[in-house]
């Protein structure tokens, strides 16, 4: 994307998004945001266990690309996966309450956060395995173009999943059988501490998939009308039957691989020249300037925000907590974990 | 009733399930024809079903079982065809992470009902990578269902369960069973998974066997029976679902068990009914409770030594005869 792009972007809005797409959009980035801000919270005063990998910064990404879909198409993503499974459609009441283990949560208390799933939107399960999600997306593609139907199948990955076989036997597949799959690349610069640089000899990504006769590109992940408008040619093309394609968006994980990390391997500058690129209050500027919303109106959205939060771990922690057996429940459909026919 | 073989068991239950449910499509490394898969259970049926119901893939193992999955997910009902159980290992991620998990980590929303079907198995000189035993894996992972057909009728039979259930399915077969021949009757049938069958009746000794074991049980059978000895042949059929009831039955009659598998013993299926069976018949067994397995080496390449290392009748026969005798 070339800079004047980007100015005219800024200068005017868009044609193919209306306000409300994007004041939604907005809100969006912004809950999934103070969702994570709250858990942080809330981990670190020790009400929430496990792990929690956390993705402030990246929120255009996902946000930009689900503005692009429709709820019956499915998505994979993955432990960094709070903001694409809101962006999909997520309350945050169920996955807090799925943060706290209770039983009111998207899993029951039995995934918890980088496992959160709702099949009634398409989000057929973030994933914990790195790259977990490529073949699982490809089969979801398969099985839309064997139905028959319009749908697609989205897979959020990082770029630490770029290293891993999965990925290129996905792309490889996804183009040999031409299916409607969407690759959503969150290069979010940190394969855990890894710089994104040190893992290939080849870190063009659009120039190596490029390869494999998929249509790539390189987005600004930090401006959610460009991940939109990427997203949504690549989902129009897919729809048409036009097969899959890769989509790099450029990001940044304002914080370490997860909470307890310091990120001593990310070095202050960048850090601080990635905030500065905000994609929420990029958004926020742009909306103030085409006189699409007002400072009070912007100030009310906060606490919209805040208020859905606050119910939102109110639900959580008033919730029941399973009982310990149901541990042995929900494993197969047809039997108990003893094997007994249900 | 008419008789054919494993192979064409296979293929007839796969062929019925196409043709039953639109839903089910098979996929795998070299299933379409002309070459119709490694052992030939897919032959002919990319021509009748179309390339779209017989997906050939690339060697890429990871790749389809995972997209197998995502299929299962999404409305189908695969059955991937894994060439050898060995190549597993290219799948681990799909088969242990995934297939395995997904119901169970969403709380119960997914559904994933997925068939692999594989085979392994020594007695063709295919040397380490291509002859293993290795279902304690999967019956060790929860979330998986294990079935080991030995016959040509519980192929069919199981193998239409496998693809009607909606869970997912680690169907194993055997590479020296394919030619073997059985009565499978013209008409539909299923079996029910968690439902052993007793191969034979005896009362001297249980025989717990699976797969091309049961086939070396009986062979065993036949020779002790020449000798007053008489053993009763138990194939679970299905490994999880085990049916422990009915080995639990049989060794209350007999009071004495041996357990077989080609797999190594170690940490083997034959431990986990030793260990089951211990509980349930304690006070019946009159005899220390014995393993015939392969040692826990490598499927080895040369004849002399993979047969060393294979179980077989003789193995089995001398075993129970110990057992019945109390030289044990």
């Amino acid at each position: 994307m070339n800079n004047e792009t980007r100015e005219e972007i800024t200068e005017s809005p868009p044609r193919d998004l209306a306000r409300e797409q994007l004041l939604s959009m907005y809100r969006r980035m912004r809950l999934i945001r103070g969702f994570e801000d709250t858990a942080q919270r809330h981990f670190e005063a020790g009400e929430i266990a496990g792990f929690l990998h956390l993705s402030q910064g990246q929120e255009a990404v996902p946000v930009g690309t689900c503005a692009a879909l429709r709820s019956d198409d499915y998505i994979t993503s993955t432990h960094r996966g709070h903001g694409d499974v809101i962006a999909k459609g997520c309350e945050v009441k169920y996955m807090f309450a799925e943060l706290y283990g209770r039983t009111t949560g998207y899993c029951k208390g039995k995934g918890g956060s980088m496992h959160i799933a709702d099949f009634s939107q398409g989000i057929i399960g973030a994933n914990a395995i790195v790259s977990g999600g490529l073949p699982i997306a490809l089969g979801a593609a398969l099985s839309i173009k064997l139905r028959g139907t319009d749908q697609v199948a989205v897979c959020f990955f990082g770029d630490g999943a770029t290293a891993e076989g999965a990925f290129h036997e996905a792309l490889n597949l996804s183009s040999l059988w031409q299916v409607p799959m969407i690759f959503v690349c969150q290069n979010n610069l940190y394969g855990l501490s890894q710089p994104w640089e040190k893992t290939a000899y080849e870190c063009e990504l659009p120039r190596r998939v490029s390869t494999y006769n998929i249509p790539a590109e390189c987005v600004d992940g930090m401006d959610v009308i460009v991940v939109y408008q990427a997203v949504k040619k690549a989902v129009d093309r897919a729809r048409a039957g036009g097969g899959p394609t890769f989509i790099e968006a450029k990001t940044y994980r304002f914080l370490g691989h997860y909470v307890g990390d310091p990120a001593l391997y990310m070095p202050q500058e960048e850090r601080d020249a990635w905030r500065k690129r905000d994609a929420i209050l990029k958004l926020g500027r742009q909306l103030r300037t085409w006189e699409y919303i007002t400072d009070e109106e912007d100030e009310q959205m906060d606490t919209d925000v805040e208020t859905e939060l606050a119910e939102g771990v109110k639900f959580a922690r008033s919730s029941p907590i399973p009982e310990p057996e149901e541990a042995l429940a929900d494993l197969y459909v047809h039997f108990d974990h003893q094997g007994n026919p249900l | 009733m008419r008789e054919i073989t494993y192979r064409d068991a296979l293929k007839e239950a796969l062929r019925e399930e196409m043709l039953r449910d639109g839903r089910v499509f098979v996929m795998g490394e070299d299933i379409a024809d002309p070459f119709g898969s490694a052992y030939k259970v897919t032959l002919g049926l990319s021509p009748e079903f179309g390339t779209d119901r017989v997906i050939q893939t690339p060697i890429s193992e990871e790749g389809f079982v995972g997209a197998g999955v995502g299929a299962a997910l999404t409305g189908m009902r695969p059955v991937i065809e894994l060439m050898y159980i060995d190549f597993a290992t290219m799948a681990m991620d799909p088969i242990a992470n995934q297939a395995a998990k997904l119901r169970y980590m969403s709380g119960g929303q997914a559904k994933v009902p997925l068939v692999i079907r594989t085979q392994g198995g020594p007695g063709r000189s295919s040397a380490a990578q291509h002859a293993q035993s290795l279902e304690a894996w999967f019956l060790h992972i929860p979330g998986l269902l294990v079935a080991m057909p030995s016959t040509p009728y519980d192929a069919k039979g199981l193998l239409k369960t496998a693809i009607r259930l909606d869970d997912p399915v680690m169907f194993i077969e055997q590479k020296l069973l394919y030619n073997t021949q059985g009565p499978v009757p013209e008409e539909e049938y299923t079996i029910p998974f968690g439902v052993a069958d007793i191969k034979r009746e005896g009362s001297d000794c249980t025989v717990v066997a699976t797969s091309m074991a049961v086939v070396k049980a009986l062979r065993a059978a036949e020779l002790l029976e020449k000798e007053g000895i008489s053993i009763e042949v138990v194939d679970p059929r299905t490994l999880f679902p085990l049916d422990i009831d009915t080995i639990v039955a049989s060794v209350k009659k007999t009071s004495r068990l041996v357990v077989t598998h080609e797999a190594p013993e170690r940490g083997g299926f034959a431990a986990e009914v030793v260990a089951q069976v211990a509980d349930g018949a304690f006070g019946y067994i009159d005899a220390p409770i014995q393993r015939v397995c392969a040692p826990s080496v490598p499927p080895p390449f040369a004849r002399n030594m993979e047969d060393y290392t294979m179980i077989d009748e003789h193995k089995i026969a001398d075993r129970v005869r110990k057992l019945v005798r109390c030289e044990i």
